[in-house]
C-alpha cells in the first residue's frame, strides 16, 4: 500500500515536470518526445487509479497515434528559408 | 514577466480546484456516500427499469444489460446514443482531414532509411497487433477496452507498416467500405430497436448469462461495428497525414 502511494506521488510529480519540459523545450522534436513520455506516465497513473479502460485508450492514442501524427506533421513542415 | 504571471495564474487556479475537491462541500467524504440514492447503484445492479438486487458473475441471466464490464454497459447500452454521437464526431473530423489533405498529390518521404530490424519486425508484429485490437473489441463487454481502443490499435498496426516502408500505402477503398457499412449498420440496429420495442438503440436481443462471450445482446455487435469504424477512420486520417503538397 505504501509502495503504491509512493509510485503515485513520483508519477504525478514527473507528469508536471514533463509537461513543463514539453512546453518550454526549444526544439519541436524534443517537445513531441516529452509529450509521448507524458502519455506513457499518464497510462501508469490511470492504471493505479483503477481505470483500465482509460489506460488502454491512452496507451494507444496518446503515446501511439498522436505522436505519429505530430511526427508526420513535423516531417512535412519546411523550415523558413528551405528551398 | 509573462512567465511569472502564468505561474501565479496557474497557482491560483490550482488552489481553487484543490480546495474545491477537498472541502467536502461539493463531494461527500470517501466512504460516506449513501449509494442507495445514487443512479450509479442502479447501473451496477442493472435495475434501471427492472427490479434486480444482486448480479452474480456466471450465474445471473437475462438482465436488462448482460455486460460484465460496467463501463461498457453504460457506454453501449444505457448511453448508446452518446456513443453514436462520439462516432459521428470522429467521422466528421476524419472528413475534415480528408477535405484538407486528401487532394494533395505528393508523398511524404522519410528523412531516414528504415533499418533491417524495423522492416522485418514491423511485418512480424503487424498481425499480432491487429489481432490484439480485434480481441479487445470482441471482448469489450467482458474485459477493459472496447471499440475505441481496439479500433485505434488496428490503426497503429497500419502506422507501424508506414514507418517501416515509405512506399507502402494501405488500400483505402476497402477501409472506406468497412467504415460506411459499420456506421449504417449501427444506425439500422438502433432503428430496429425503435421499431420492435419502442426505444432507439434498445437492447432487443436475449442478454444471456453474464460473463459469457456470447452474451449481452446487441453490445458485442455494436462494439465490433464501432471498432471497425474507428479503425478505418483513424487509418484514413494517418494515410491523409502522409500526403504533402507537390512543388510546382
Amino acid at each position: 500500500m505504501r509502495l503504491i502511494s509512493l509510485i503515485e506521488t513520483i508519477t504525478s510529480l514527473l507528469l508536471i515536470l514533463l509537461a513543463i519540459l514539453a512546453v518550454s523545450s526549444k526544439k519541436m522534436i524534443t517537445s513531441i518526445i516529452y509529450l509521448s513520455f507524458l502519455s506513457m506516465l499518464a497510462v501508469l497513473s490511470f492504471a493505479i487509479m483503477k481505470a483500465p479502460d482509460v489506460a488502454v485508450t491512452e496507451a494507444v492514442i496518446g503515446s501511439g497515434l498522436v505522436t505519429a501524427v505530430f511526427l508526420f506533421t513535423l516531417l512535412s513542415m519546411k523550415k523558413a528559408g528551405d528551398e | 514577466m509573462k512567465r511569472i504571471a502564468v505561474i501565479i495564474l496557474l497557482g491560483v487556479l490550482g488552489f481553487f480546484i484543490f480546495s474545491g475537491i477537498y472541502s467536502n462541500e461539493a463531494f461527500t467524504e470517501f466512504g460516506n456516500v449513501d449509494l442507495n440514492n445514487r443512479v450509479s447503484n442502479k447501473f451496477i445492479t442493472k435495475s434501471v427499469t427492472d427490479e434486480n438486487d444482486i448480479v452474480e458473475f456466471g450465474k445471473s441471466s437475462n438482465l436488462e444489460t448482460g455486460s460484465a464490464n460496467y463501463v461498457t454497459s453504460i457506454v453501449v447500452n444505457y448511453r448508446s446514443f452518446d456513443t453514436l454521437g462520439e462516432v459521428t464526431v470522429l467521422f466528421i473530423s476524419s472528413l475534415g482531414v480528408a477535405l484538407l489533405l486528401g487532394t494533395l498529390g505528393g508523398k511524404l518521404t522519410h528523412k531516414y532509411r528504415a533499418n533491417f530490424i524495423l522492416r522485418v519486425g514491423a511485418k512480424t508484429i503487424f498481425p499480432l497487433i491487429a489481432l490484439t485490437g480485434i480481441y479487445i473489441f470482441i471482448h469489450g463487454h467482458l474485459t477493459p477496452g472496447g471499440g475505441f481502443p481496439g479500433g485505434s490499435m488496428i490503426a497503429s498496426a497500419v502506422l507501424l507498416l508506414y514507418l517501416a516502408d515509405e512506399n507502402f500505402r494501405a488500400k483505402m477503398s476497402s477501409f472506406k467500405l468497412a467504415e460506411s457499412f459499420a456506421g449504417s449498420l449501427y444506425v439500422l440496429i438502433g432503428i430496429f430497436g425503435l421499431l420492435t420495442s419502442g426505444y432507439f438503440l434498445n437492447n432487443f436481443m436475449n442478454t444471456g448469462v453474464i460473463g459469457d462471450l456470447f452474451s449481452a445482446g446487441i453490445i458485442p455487435i455494436v462494439y465490433v461495428l464501432v471498432g471497425l469504424k474507428v479503425g478505418s477512420e483513424l487509418t484514413g486520417i494517418i494515410t491523409d497525414f502522409l500526403k504533402v503538397e507537390v512543388d510546382e
